[in-house]
């Protein structure tokens, strides 16, 4: 794509946002290959070159160094360490793009687990001299519990091999064999592609290197990815943020007004559609759907609008708005895979705040079944969780949550644990199975 | 590739960005107990005004607005300020740096020192002064590599400092702005925007801007590679920004990319004097936001980092 082109793409407007992660460590030619999408997409301006240029020849490089593009934070460089998931952005003129960029290493399971949940599709790194790693079956795994749908396996630095084919087809089914072995070939989309991302062969453009490839560069796949929004195919869920009642207002004819604003999590809804409130149960009809000033006549996953309804209920934050149909119920006992984020060890004699949706509740671990070893994926016994740890754990909730499980439901199969006396986030969980309905 | 079905069309870019920042507002709204949105009158400030009409009207804003004057600001834009707060019928507080430095609690190393990071300790006297437990602002982390790793809702310790060792994880769309008493949750409902998003937002909702935002006439020197404007009268009517010995005054055309403390917010040529031409503008433009107009952001590789962690937003 020449520059001309791009930049005259780039003032139209997007008609989608793709969220993806990548994942892989430095060595694996990561921020080599963020810095060459960015870069070959002409979002890097001249000023930001300049400055990673003189940075490149301080420390001695002949080429500009592209992976300083995604150089981090001061206190990461004094540690030599990546603490934190990074965003970048760039734009086709027509997608838009948010990449969550996670450090690699072992140790930040709680960085991958953070940077998955926004993302549809992930990138996964393979260094072609290398094969496939323990780290790769790490990053598998992790991409697979926290539901991404849509894999890119790329197998970086082929230059290093002489562009061999042969070495890529193994890896390409070395993967698949292990893709297989943990379920995950079948439940999932799994792409490969061969690239140098040092050359910037195969991401935007297509070098004469590879002639034997003649599948999709990199950015023609991102281009083609289904986003999150067109994928969802759940049931109606609206878990109330805010009730809007302006009965103070001059405009008397909003002394009755009762909107009930949130976003449509999941599926969508209409004027005149049946709707259930719970976990009271009341039951009404939707009478209106607005967003700002315009009026709609539905609404669809990931729109914020507010909802008014046919009869005066009684309804506030965390409450939940589904169709009458559904058969959700609220629950008191939920199962999940917990990721636990922080330094300070889960204690099962503790109780922690989980917020679910908009609705928050105490809870109290009943059982940790098991951890699982991110490496090996073995099941082992556990007591406690620390840092980084993911098991299998049941919660007892002192306030109903109306929940799905995770693999049906992105956004009301996930809540977040909190740690009453810090306010701390400290554990991401993703709902496996749901007990006891009340009722 | 492959899609399970194709029940939905796809929102827009647009529509995404603006569903995630009204999501964020009313999470706020929902979470909070006192919250306050920070209003400058600048262009990311007046789009989150925008989307705070589409989170909450027909109501009112759950929160006032407030805007920290370091009193090196454009008349243009103090006055759009009061008019835009004025039109929405919404409380506007203002504090000042220089009641701050009155006080004796900002002190400046020579009267003319750029006053924008003293904003911090304005700020955090207001944040004190009313109780404010979540203070909603326009950055975005595209702006600035210090802001990539920025939460959505970013905590701030009792001295409002910025640890960015100790930062909440911030997953799915689950936000954790709980706060004990002094402490404070900084919100950015435009986090995932870039500067060419809030340009299009712009122009597609026809917002209207302080005229220093378009192409204009303005007397000005070259000083160390940057267009300085000069001769800059102030609200109070003094003029501040002379020429220093040697310095040719020129006329430029000229249009601000960012609003900032006047002497150290740089303008750019252009003759973009509307929003459709300055969306083109920044497509093709070879300059970052802040690479050529903020003086304050090139001192070191960190100064935004060093910033944050002294409380700024």
């Amino acid at each position: 794509m020449s520059s001309t082109n791009m930049q005259h793409n780039a003032s139209k407007k997007n008609d989608s946002l793709l969220r993806f992660m990548t994942c892989g460590s430095v060595d694996d030619g990561k921020s080599t290959l963020i810095g060459r999408l960015l870069f070959d997409t002409k979002t890097i301006l001249a000023d930001t070159l300049t400055q990673i240029s003189n940075t490149s020849k301080k420390r001695g490089m002949e080429a500009v160094d592209l992976s300083l593009l995604t150089d981090g934070l001061q206190a990461e460089r004094e540690q030599g360490i990546t603490i934190d998931v990074a965003y970048r952005y760039f734009s086709t003129g027509t997608r838009k793009y948010i990449i969550a960029d996670a450090p690699g290493h072992e140790q930040y399971t709680r960085n991958m687990v953070t940077a998955a949940s926004t993302a549809n599709l992930a990138i996964i790194l393979i260094d072609a001299r290398r094969g496939v790693l323990t780290q790769t079956r790490r990053h598998s795994y992790l991409a697979h519990l926290v539901g991404i749908q849509h894999i890119v396996v790329a197998v970086n630095k082929m230059d290093l091999v002489n562009y061999d084919q042969a070495i890529y087809d193994k890896i390409c089914a070395d993967y698949l064999a292990f893709a297989n072995e943990i379920g995950f070939a079948q439940a999932r989309d799994i792409r490969f592609i061969p690239m140098s991302a040092l050359n910037g062969d195969m991401l935007v453009d297509r070098l004469e290197a590879m002639p034997w490839y003649g599948g999709e560069t990199l950015l023609e796949m991102l281009e083609a990815a289904p986003t999150a929004d067109v994928e969802d195919d759940a049931e109606f869920r609206f878990p109330v943020q805010f009730v809007c009642r302006p009965h103070a207002s001059a405009d008397a004819d909003l002394h009755d007004f009762r909107g009930f604003m949130g976003r449509v999590e999941s599926g969508d809804i209409a004027v005149g559609d049946a709707v259930t409130v719970l976990p009271n149960g009341y039951q009404s009809k939707v009478k209106a759907i607005q967003l700002g000033d315009t009026q709609l006549q539905s609404a669809q996953v990931e729109q914020s609008v507010t909802l008014l309804l046919e009869d005066e209920i009684d309804t506030s934050r965390g409450d939940m708005i589904v169709k009458s149909s559904s058969n959700i119920a609220p629950v008191k006992q939920i199962e999940a895979h917990v990721c636990w984020l922080s330094e300070t060890p889960l204690s099962p004699a503790r109780t922690y705040i989980i917020r679910h949706t908009t609705r928050e509740s105490k809870a109290k671990v009943g059982a940790i079944s098991y951890k699982v070893d991110v490496n090996t994926l073995e099941q082992q016994a556990a007591t406690e969780l620390k840092m980084n740890d993911i098991a299998r754990i049941s919660f007892k909730l002192a306030q109903p949550l109306m929940v799905d499980s995770y693999s049906k439901n992105r956004a009301t199969g996930a809540f977040i644990v909190i740690d009453e006396s810090t306010n701390n986030t400290v554990g991401a969980g993703m709902i496996v199975t749901i007990h006891d309905c009340i009722n | 590739m492959t899609s399970k079905q194709t029940k939905h069309q796809p929102l827009s870019h647009l529509d995404w960005l603006e569903a995630e920042a009204i999501h964020i507002l009313r999470e706020v709204a929902g979470q909070c107990s006192n919250p306050v949105l920070l209003f400058s009158g600048g262009k990311d400030s007046l789009c989150i005004l925008r989307l705070a009409e589409k989170a909450f009207r027909p109501g009112r804003f759950p929160f006032p607005l407030m805007h920290i004057d370091t009193g090196h600001n454009y008349q243009e834009v103090i006055a759009f300020r009061d008019q835009r707060a004025a039109e929405l019928g919404e409380r506007l507080i203002v504090r000042s740096v220089e009641d701050s430095m009155k006080r004796g609690t900002v002190v400046l190393k020579s009267p003319d020192e750029p006053r924008n990071k003293h904003q911090s300790v304005t700020l955090l006297e207001a944040i004190e002064e009313h109780g404010f437990d979540c203070c909603i602002g326009g950055a975005r982390r595209d702006e600035e590599k210090a802001r990539a790793k920025e939460r959505i809702m970013s905590f701030r310790d009792e001295f409002g400092q910025w640890d960015p060792k100790n930062q909440r994880p911030e997953l799915w769309d689950l936000y954790n702005a709980r706060s004990h008493k002094g402490e404070n949750i900084r919100a950015f409902p435009i986090s995932n925007w870039t500067e060419m998003d809030v340009w299009q937002y712009i122009e597609r909702e026809k917002l209207e801007l302080p005229s220093i935002y378009f192409a204009h006439q303005r007397e000005v020197v070259m000083r160390g590679g940057a267009i300085v404007p000069i001769n800059v009268p102030l609200t109070n009517g003094e003029v501040i920004m002379q020429p220093k010995n040697g310095e040719e005054v020129i006329n430029m055309q000229v249009r601000f990319r960012t609003v900032g403390d006047i002497t150290c917010t740089a303008p750019v040529l252009s003759d973009a004097d509307n929003v459709s031409k300055i969306v083109l503008e920044t497509a093709t433009t070879t300059i970052t936001e802040r690479g050529a107009t903020r003086l304050d952001d090139q001192t070191s590789d960190a100064s935004m980092e060093q910033r944050k962690k002294e409380g700024y937003f």
